[in-house]
């Protein structure tokens, strides 16, 4: 946004003002979706036009139309869409949600201008995500592993860690192989003054700034900027990943904030309202912003989303969530009772699912036993929910004492495996050796989803066996 | 033709209104502005079009010229269909990459749906001679478009006449003509390719009761719902529910000749991988990749939404296409609801009055155009021909509410509602069908083909009426707990548990289980059934529940379903009914 204007032409004539729409007579060569600017005493809003005909264009103003004087306030048409500045010098960088520096240093020297609202991908392009990113945490990484290409939400709730986890993985992500390029596009829209000097703190103490770009839209920015922030950060972390082959993981947080606006804007304008006061057309939103993550086959780079959002009322039926849920490929739900027992991430592991996991490990992956493993956790943790829900009604002295383990094994899986420190980052093999660890507890006949080669070669019995052996 | 010439009155959005299109008809394609975007006429009022634009419209202004081309959207139809990827619009995607050299879907691209330079080998029907006289339908020669399809050349609904020239066999591109057809004094050149309106159902001589069962490789749907070859079904599930990877699994392994899998509206990672898997995998009956009998639309979540409608429309008109040949075709769309949802929306910005939840009145009479496509028919022309075409749309209700508009118009338009279940989603219980509120209005048409197999009715109802007792069982378990229960009621649950778990849970991810054959799920089904009699003949003499769930062939059932039909029937099928019968013999002590 920081490219000189050149207005195309500008009109005085606004004949009407209703919410944040102005009705402008119509001039020669409106179009359709091009960004205006309406200029009051002194300052200036952005708008869109959302509709032209022959005789009036409706600009949408994204912000107060407080001060708006019919024949006074000057409406200018840009000839274009929003576009942004691009380059590489974006690294280590912080902006606003219309890309404009806010960390003090010079504005970047642009390679490209670039159409915030990008195209499609061509399908027949695109590659099945089959690599994985390891982000140091032991539940996404063991039971939802993240694949370069996917777009994998976080369902939170007020209160909850997200953005604690969020700033986890900034710190920790990676991949493997000397030869990848990984970078993080993180974006905050709408957060509040407390969140963005957490999240600017946390930034800047990070030794991982150098290989970040950060975007930060706080809840007092302009509708506009809080609508575009998702988009501007997308459109720098493509301009990286495909023309520059780097793995890039975008976090964009908190997308109910954006979801609001959308709200908003749809409100102003009057739409036939969805459900809950969304406007129709949000599937088709958001789906244009998480769609841009992918791989193709001509590139070397990737686009993986992570957006965080919070559920209104921990309800996932709500329609953010809810509609979140149909484009991403899995999501991972936070858990407020989970939270309650000190579990921190506190992850709902049945109501959570990465979609893509199975084709990204496995040997030359991640590790040779990690799908066995990943079912027999998941089965063995199933098992121990419905004990545990068993001995609530029957009482803990009817169990088995195979039951006791399952009991034991479900708290030491909460306590050890999922539960780790914030700033503690485990490898995959740390991760995988941890599950095996806690399975442990459980007798070697349970295991039925573990074939005996594998329980051979991983179990800690057997590995301990082998130390004692060779040592 | 002459073209109308009109100018943009007025843009919002995908819709575009123009004036001075005098003479255009409803649905006609028009050519919007500078790039002549590709729209539709989906209104007329005064002299007024209202256009709808299947491109992205931002940057149009008002005045650019508005070219009428006095032609429906139609779709070509011949060789060259099998194998290709179409957006919405019938552009094959991979030569727009190649001829655009970008990574994205750019708007304004003109490329022809099926490809001018190739050339086919074509080989001419002897039963045709010239002089003869052919009308619609009659097939005059062969392309073998892929090793699976070999692709009949018709003379298109509509044209008849004496045959006044053929082509002899050779090589031709779908531009050469192979025929002349010649009635009065007017003549008409037949090529390998036709062109068709998308929103024209194609004709037939015959819409035919359903006979025989589709089947789809899923033992919950050919067994206890099954679906018949012209049938019509609903998948309607919540986010993550299975509704994809059901679409993707009845695709892979239908007994169908031709299918056309249509993503609207949904997820670009899921077209790609459904791609890839369609080159990789066999045609389990027919050895050779399953790309080579399918076609593919994709019209992603982020692509223009007024496209979604059209590449539903054109999925179905392939569809019909290769019906017409005497093929059973399965067609998928992959959601219905995207499309419902773009019909919303243009129907907004049309400022016409919304119905429920804001979708247009006409919602219900657009799905069933839609669905009413489907069917077993005698199709037009000689030889003598029967064709299918098979239909199954995913819904995908907000919040997995199935009582939102798009959910209920289609119940009245289906045969088949396969409803999946967020809970048994979340419990890994794939297919998510839930069994108690599932339903086949095929069943009476389908009976015989499976009674033949085996006591097919019997064991369905069986199976059916235990899953229900199951779910009535199932409050008292959570008060009281399982032990409570008479030993009589824990053993519906067991069985019930058998079903459940051996044979209506099916992995798609597992190479073996992945296609179940009629007769392998008859074995399953038959094993558990002797289990059941066995087991109640153990309990009238006293045993207990928890000594038959012991038994070693208990978990030999469960293995079942791990090894493909050939080895079943080739020995593990008689060995594990044996093993039950000896096992119990055991128990009772005989
Ligand atoms: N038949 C199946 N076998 C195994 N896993 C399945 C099956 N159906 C669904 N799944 C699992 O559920 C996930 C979501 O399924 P999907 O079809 O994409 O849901 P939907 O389209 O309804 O959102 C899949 O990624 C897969 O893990
Ligand atoms: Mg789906």
């Amino acid at each position: 946004m920081s490219r000189e204007r050149l207005f195309v032409k500008s009109t005085k004539q606004i004949f009407g003002v209703r919410g944040s729409l102005l009705f402008v007579r119509a001039i020669g060569g409106i179009r359709y979706g091009e960004l205006v600017e309406v200029s009051l005493d002194g300052t200036s809003i952005l708008g869109q036009v959302i509709d032209v005909s022959r005789e009036a264009a409706v600009v949408q103003v994204f912000g107060s139309t407080t001060g708006v004087t019919p024949g006074k306030s000057i409406v200018r048409f840009y000839g274009e869409t929003i576009k942004i500045a691009v380059s590489s010098d974006m690294l280590g960088r912080i902006f606003d949600g219309l890309a404009r520096p806010i960390d003090g240093g010079p504005q970047v020297i642009p390679e490209e201008y670039l159409d915030i609202h990008g195209s499609a991908l061509n399908p027949a392009l695109r590659v099945p995500p089959s690599e994985p990113i390891e982000t140091g945490i032991s539940v996404i990484d063991g039971l939802l592993t993240l694949v370069r290409g996917q777009k994998l939400p976080i369902f939170s709730g007020s209160g909850l860690p997200h953005n604690r986890i969020a700033m986890q993985v900034v710190r920790q992500a990676s991949v493997r192989g000397s030869e990848e390029k990984f970078v993080v596009v993180f974006g905050a829209v709408g957060v509040t003054y407390e969140e963005a000097a957490y999240f600017l703190r946390e930034l800047r103490s990070m030794g991982a700034l150098d290989r970040t770009v950060a975007f930060v839209a706080p809840a007092s920015a302009s509708t506009v900027e809080k609508l575009a922030l998702p988009r501007v950060a997308l459109t720098a972390a493509e301009f990286l990943a495909w023309n520059y082959d780097m793995h890039v993981l975008t976090i964009l947080t908190d997308m109910t904030n954006y979801a609001e606006s959308l709200r908003e804007i749809s409100a102003a304008r009057e739409e036939v309202p969805g459900r809950r006061g969304y406007p129709g057309y949000m599937y088709t939103d958001l789906a244009t912003i998480y769609e841009r993550a992918g791989r193709v086959a001509t590139r070397r780079g990737s686009m993986t989303i992570m957006p965080i959002l919070t559920m209104p009322d921990d309800d996932i039926t709500h329609p953010i969530p809810d509609l979140t849920g149909y484009i991403t490929e899995g999501q991972i739900v936070l858990s407020r009772d989970m939270w309650r027992k000190g579990i921190y991430p506190p992850v709902d592991v049945f109501l959570s699912l990465s979609r893509l996991m199975k084709e990204g490990i496995g040997e030359g992956k991640t590790r040779g036993d990690h799908r066995e493993l990943f079912a027999q956790l998941i089965s063995s943790y199933a098992e121990a929910q419905y004990l545990r829900e068993l001995s609530a009604i029957v009482g803990l002295e009817s169990l088995t004492s195979r039951d006791k383990k399952y009991l034991e094994f479900g708290d030491l899986f909460e306590r050890r495996f999922i539960n780790q420190g914030e700033r503690e980052r485990r490898t995959f093999e740390q991760t995988l050796d941890t599950g095996w660890e806690v399975l442990s507890v459980l007798p070697e006949e349970e295991l039925k989803q573990i074939s005996p080669q594998t329980l051979k070669k991983y179990h800690v019995k057997y590995r301990l066996e082998v130390r004692t052996r060779s040592g | 033709m002459s073209s109308i010439t009109g100018r943009i009155y007025r843009i919002s959005g995908p819709l575009v209104v123009a004036e001075g299109l005098s003479g255009v008809m409803m649905y006609e394609v028009v050519r919007v502005g500078e790039e002549e975007l590709i729209g539709e006429v989906i209104a007329i009022r005064g002299d007024r079009a209202y256009v709808q634009v299947y491109e992205e419209t931002s940057g149009l202004t008002v005045g650019e010229r508005v070219v009428a081309t006095g032609r429906p959207l139609s779709a070509e139809l011949g060789p060259g269909l099998i194998g290709s990827i179409y957006d919405g619009l019938q552009r094959p995607e991979k030569e727009i990459a190649s001829r655009t050299g970008s990574i994205f879907i750019r708007r304004g691209v003109n490329v022809p749906s099926l490809r001018r330079d190739v050339k086919w080998g074509y080989e001419r029907s002897r039963d045709v001679k010239p002089g003869d006289k052919v009308g619609p339908g009659d097939v005059i020669g062969f392309v073998s478009e892929t090793p699976l399809v070999s692709h009949k050349v018709m003379v298109p609904p509509e044209i008849s006449g004496y045959v006044k020239w053929l082509a002899e066999d050779g090589e031709y591109t779908i531009e050469d003509p192979v025929a002349v057809v010649a009635s009065g004094d007017k003549e008409f050149e037949v090529r390998m390719y036709q062109l068709w309106p998308i929103r024209r159902p194609r004709p037939y001589a015959e819409k035919l009761n359903p006979v025989e069962p589709l089947i789809t490789g899923i033992r919950v749907i050919d067994y206890v719902f099954p679906i018949a070859k012209g049938g019509k079904a609903a998948i309607p599930g919540g986010f993550g529910t299975g509704k994809t990877v059901a679409l993707q699994e009845i695709t892979k392994w239908s007994h169908a000749d031709i299918a056309v899998f249509v993503g609207c509206g949904e997820r670009g990672n899921e077209m790609s991988d459904a791609l890839t898997s369609f080159m990789k995998l066999m045609d389990p009956r027919r050895g050779r990749p399953m790309m080579e009998r399918s076609v593919f639309i994709a019209n992603t979540s982020n692509m223009p939404v007024a496209a979604r409608e059209t590449s539903v429309f054109l999925g179905v008109t392939i569809g019909e296409y290769f019906r017409d040949m005497g093929y059973d075709v399965v067609m998928v769309a992959d959601s219905t609801s995207r499309w419902a949802e773009a019909m919303r929306e243009i129907s907004g910005r049309m400022e016409e009055m919304p119905g429920e939840e804001g979708f247009p009145a006409y919602l219900s009479s657009r799905l069933a155009e839609f669905y009413e496509r489907a069917g077993r028919v005698r199709t037009l022309g000689r030889p003598e021909r029967y064709g299918s075409l098979t239909i199954f749309g995913a819904v995908s209700p907000p919040g997995g509410d199935f009582s939102e508009p798009v959910v209920r118009s289609t119940v009245r338009y289906v045969q088949c509602f396969y409803a999946l279940d967020y809970g048994l989603a979340t419990r890994r219980h794939f297919p998510a069908i839930n069994w108690l509120l599932s339903y086949s209005l095929y069943i009476d048409f389908v009976r015989g083909y499976w009674d033949k197999l085996t006591s097919w009715s019997e064991y369905r109802e069986t199976f059916l009426k235990i899953l229900q007792r199951e779910a009535e069982l199932s409050d008292i378990v959570r008060l009281v707990g399982p032990e409570a229960l008479p030993e009589e009621d824990k053993l519906t649950l067991e069985i019930a548990r058998m079903i459940r778990e051996d044979f209506l849970q099916q992995s798609a991810l597992n190479p073996v289980d992945a296609y179940s054959s009629p007769e392998k799920g008859v074995m399953i089904a038959e094993t558990i059934m002797e289990f059941y009699r066995m087991a109640r003949r153990a309990l009238a003499k006293g045993i207990s529940v928890a000594r038959v769930r012991e038994l070693k062939s208990r978990s030999e059932i469960a293995q079942m379903k791990y090894y493909t039909s050939k080895q079943l029937s080739e020995g593990i099928f008689k060995k594990v009914l044996d093993d039950i019968k000896s096992d119990f013999r055991e128990l009772l002590g005989e």
